[in-house]
């Protein structure tokens, strides 16, 4: 549109400039923070210039909240949510949208009601199944009287269990167990035109053909979006992490380490080696989100409809 | 979501939705049904499993005024952050819609805020308020004692809710934008002929067509106040000073984690769970009477 | 090649019949064009004979072989749709070929019969694109070489041309008539544009609200519709239907009180029976004031249609048009006189629209 308003114009750079400095000055103050040695980051007000410190207090950082471990495992677990999230995702929507079998309906609105309730709301339920997992079935089979049958003729008795405290597996799994995920697949293949559908019966393929071939490479912008939004919420994960992992040593990530670094009530203020701990553990999601942001802004938008 | 063309498998679908239907019924179902049990049962002290006390965990809670408080506070701390934050991300999407040259530049930068890690901003921002350190707190150079979260609640609670909306920013500058960009040209330009400057028509005519998803937000936004406040509250002030940042998760994690009474934290999840689920019926509802305009 | 056997074929949509019983035969080779407005059945027709659609009742048999239980990959049929359903993220190449290689052909062969195919329907400089990069007519010769290329029993046609313009849809009816004269194979072609249908079939099948009107090769159904239905629906322009009724003389009486000398008609003429009377435009001519039989109308308006035009008129209420090849210039409200030539009248039952044959 043509149309000509230079003070409005100039009143779009200013506000855009605020903005900018509002959503960058926390990044800037980490950055600064974390490039001076501890004198500067103590002097009060402090010096908005970067120092020559940057890579003494990184490896500071790194060292003291043991970092090398917890990355790995932060990689681990972002990287088996947001894998695990996707596989199931796309499978359990495909069964959703594309076929007709009685319950349905019923397996719908049992997935789709866990949209509802995020893990930190109901947290302390989740946490119960922590010490077995298998509690569920041991509980329906001890009911159906399986479990004194099977003791009776057998011998054995079944004692079901699976602990998830301490595990790859306690970290992931709850974390996969929603339905963003399905929900976004849901909502894109729902926009598959029937006739594809049909193309692809009347081609001869195989329902699992159509979507392997059809429905997986059509979806892949999608997916890729899906992907950042698992990989940055997993990874930010931090009360579940908290509590199914009481040996941190071996089972810690990075983001439950943030706490660690920060200085002492009466220690030592050295707030630049938090800051450059803090440096390294928010880069890898942020370099995501800056590299996949075409992908994860659409991604985000069709969650809403 | 009837289709025309599906598949009429026996077997395969079961196959299909087989794992996810496992995973939920493990991690969400059980567990939440371990919740109820809880709620309306009592622990005893020397074994012996669970008394059934009824309503009483529930009544319990309702006669602390502790809880209370932190309900209250909750509520306060969700509208405060969520109104900062979407205010601050409408403003600027609307800005950054008008797409002028260099704005691409803007807008990646205002999405950044998204990626952080509650308890890694919790941690950037406690030293950018830290009353001893060298940004905020270098006015009480000038004024000593005038900012001072670590004894003072209100600064405590305003320095957390301060966080809490610069971390949703990333997230509700998006939907905005995408709002405002799916409102047809056409209707900016037939304000233009009609003769409305640029203010006008951001005021008269994107304002309000962009409502449903501005509704959107704000529940989606005091849902994430009750998530994502944990984190912060955790790395910036652990509830305190006496208690004045708990919030209501932080409370449960509290009360069921440190303090390990389970009946009082479940009976509590109960009730934020029953609260989460009413806002997401009420914006389910709206949605459904959403205004479409394409 | 297969011949195809429909027998009492219905369907329900939950509980709601929408084809209340279709026979047909269509004939090893035959090109059949199954024509009727939208909300017909036709296009559900065709899906039960592709098998995308549950048989609720009946029989269809493809080749002697019933295939009510088989799946679409199994019935030997190939077909083209409305939307051509082209794979989207495939190039030509792979969208043509994905039959094959879903039945497993080996590579050097799917690649020369993909080749092949393409050539037929002149696609070998696009066989690298993707459908996104083509026009509406390429997209439809992919589709079609797509049916092609699995060598079929039976084509079937859903609509395939109603989102192409109208010169293309003149071209891409050539080459369909072209490929099946090649090919000879079964096809039936489902359409709602009776121009299609009739420079197409070799036998018109036409339906309405869910069964069959009539069945015939199309100068047949044009010259004997068997229905008030199909009278109305084939030929462009439309017949002129007049509802009436005889009177004592034998007199066709209609609209307010207009009376026709239909003498022609002897025979069905009893006194008081009700009927709808039908002339096609092109039965219906100018004629002097003192002609035998001669209708008195006032002229409403003139279509040109460049060789010949239409003359809208109104005969005491009823509407009837004329095809006139005169030239000389006629205003509306001018009285004109018309008349019915003898061989062209229709009659049918007004009460269920069947054909009365006289």
């Amino acid at each position: 549109m043509i149309e000509r308003s230079p003070f409005f114009d100039a009143l779009t750079y200013a506000v855009m400039i605020i903005g900018l400095i509002l959503v960058v000055i926390p990044f800037w103050i980490v950055i600064v923070a974390a490039s001076q040695s501890l004198q500067e980051v103590s002097r009060v007000p402090i010096s908005l210039l970067p120092s020559d410190q940057l890579w003494v207090n990184l490896s500071e950082a790194w060292d003291r909240a043991d970092l090398a471990p917890k990355m790995l495992n932060s990689f681990i677990v972002a990287i088996g949510v947001t894998v695990g999230k996707i596989t199931l995702a796309s499978l359990s929507a495909f069964a959703i949208v594309f076929f007709s079998f009685k319950a349905r309906m019923i397996c719908f609105w049992l997935i789709f009601i866990t949209l509802m309730l995020p893990l930190e709301v109901r947290i302390v339920p989740t946490y119960s199944i922590a010490a077995n997992a298998l509690l569920p079935f041991q509980v329906i089979l001890d009911t159906l009287g399986i479990t004194g049958l099977v003791q009776a003729v057998s011998g054995v008795q079944i004692a079901l269990n699976w602990n998830l405290l301490n595990s790859y597996t306690g970290l992931i799994l709850p974390l996969v167990a929603t339905a963003t995920g399905t929900f976004l697949y849901r909502q894109f293949f729902m926009t598959i035109p029937d006739e594809l559908v049909e193309a692809s019966k009347m081609d001869g393929a195989h329902p699992l053909e159509f979507f392997f071939d059809v429905l997986l490479p059509l979806s892949r912008t999608n997916m890729l979006a899906l992907a950042t939004i698992m990989f940055v919420s997993s990874w930010n994960q931090y009360l579940w992490p908290l509590l199914i992992t009481t040996d941190r040593a071996n089972f810690g990530t990075v983001v439950m380490q943030l706490k660690a670094l920060i200085p002492a009530q009466n220690g030592t203020p050295d707030w630049n080696v938090t800051m450059a701990g803090a440096l390294i553990i928010m880069l890898p999601p942020l370099l995501v989100v800056a590299f996949m942001q075409r992908w994860f802004v659409r991604g985000l938008i069709s969650r809403d409809k | 979501m009837e289709r025309r063309a599906v598949y009429r498998n026996k077997v395969l679908p079961w196959l299909l939705i087989g794992p996810q239907l496992l995973l939920v019924l493990v991690f969400f179902y059980w567990p939440t049904s371990q919740a109820l049990y809880w709620a309306f049962t009592l622990e005893q002290p020397w074994g012996g499993g669970n008394l059934w006390a009824g309503l009483d965990n529930f009544l319990y809670i309702f006669r602390d005024d502790r809880y209370w408080g932190t309900v209250l506070r909750s509520a306060f701390y969700a509208l405060a952050a969520t109104g900062l934050s979407m205010l601050v991300a409408l403003t600027l999407a609307s800005f950054v819609d008008r797409a002028l040259k260099g704005t691409k530049l803007f807008q990646s930068v205002f999405i950044w805020p998204y990626a952080i890690a509650a308890p890694a901003a919790g941690v950037a921002f406690r030293f950018i308020f830290s009353p001893e350190a060298g940004l905020v707190g270098a006015i009480n150079d000038i004024w000593p004692g005038i900012w001072d979260p670590a004894t003072n609640g209100i600064h405590a609670l305003a320095m957390v809710i301060v966080c809490h909306a610069w971390l949703g920013i990333g997230y509700n500058f998006v939907f905005f934008l995408a709002a405002l960009q799916m409102i047809p040209r056409s209707i900016n330009e037939a304000g233009a002929m009609d003769g409305a400057r640029p203010f006008r028509r951001m005021l008269d005519l994107q304002l309000p067509l962009i409502a449903p998803t501005a509704f959107f937000l704000l529940i989606m936004n005091i849902i994430s106040s009750f998530t994502d406040s944990f984190g912060l509250i955790d790395t910036m002030t652990e509830g305190g000073p006496i208690g004045q940042t708990e919030v209501m998760v932080y409370k449960i994690y509290v009360d069921g984690f440190k303090g390990l009474d389970y009946s009082g934290a479940a009976a509590q999840s109960i009730i934020l769970m029953l609260l989460v689920i009413g806002l997401t019926f009420v914006q389910f509802k709206w949605v459904e009477r959403r205004v479409h305009y394409n | 090649m297969a011949q195809i056997t429909i027998k009492g074929v219905k369907k329900n949509y939950a509980k709601t019949p929408v084809i209340h019983g279709v026979d047909v035969n269509i004939e090893a080779g035959e090109f059949v064009v199954i024509l009727g407005p939208s909300g017909c059945g036709k296009s559900t027709l065709l899906r039960m004979i592709a098998g995308l659609e549950e048989i609720s009742e009946g029989e269809i048999a493809i080749g002697g072989t019933v295939v009510n239980k088989l799946e679409p990959r199994e019935r030997g049929c190939a077909m083209v749709f409305q939307n051509y359903a082209l794979y989207p993220h495939m190039t030509v190449r792979r969208n043509i070929g994905y039959a094959l290689k879903v039945a497993k052909v080996p590579k050097a062969e799917r690649d020369e019969r993909v080749m092949k195919v393409a050539q037929s329907v002149s696609l070998e400089p696009f066989l690298d694109r993707r459908p996104g990069e083509l026009s509406g007519g390429q997209r439809q010769r992919v589709a079609m070489a797509r049916a092609m290329v699995r060598e079929p029993k039976v084509f079937l046609f859903d609509e395939p041309f109603s989102n192409l313009d109208a010169k293309l849809r003149v071209a891409m009816r050539s080459e369909v008539r072209r490929l099946h004269r090649d090919l000879g194979v079964t096809s039936v072609f489902v359409t709602h544009d009776q121009i299609e249908a009739m420079t197409l079939a070799d036998k018109l099948i036409i339906m309405n609200a869910g069964r069959v009107e009539q069945i015939g090769r199309p100068t047949e159904v044009y010259n004997n519709p068997a229905s008030r239905f199909v009278a109305d629906f084939i030929g462009s322009p439309a017949m002129n239907l007049f509802e009436g009724e005889f009177d004592a003389e034998g007199h066709f009486v209609h609209g307010a009180g207009g009376r026709m000398n239909v003498s022609q008609l002897n025979g069905v003429r009893q006194p008081g029976r009700k009927v709808v009377l039908g002339v096609r435009p092109e039965g219906v001519r100018r004629t002097g004031a003192d002609a035998h039989g001669a209708i008195p109308a006032v002229v409403d308006y003139v279509e040109e249609l460049g060789a010949s035009r239409l003359i809208h008129a109104d005969a005491n209420g009823s509407r009837i048009v004329a095809l006139d090849n005169d030239s000389a210039e006629l205003k509306s409200g001018t009285p004109v006189h018309l008349s019915l030539a003898d061989s062209a009248l229709h009659l049918f039952s007004l009460e269920d629209g069947r054909r009365i044959s006289h």
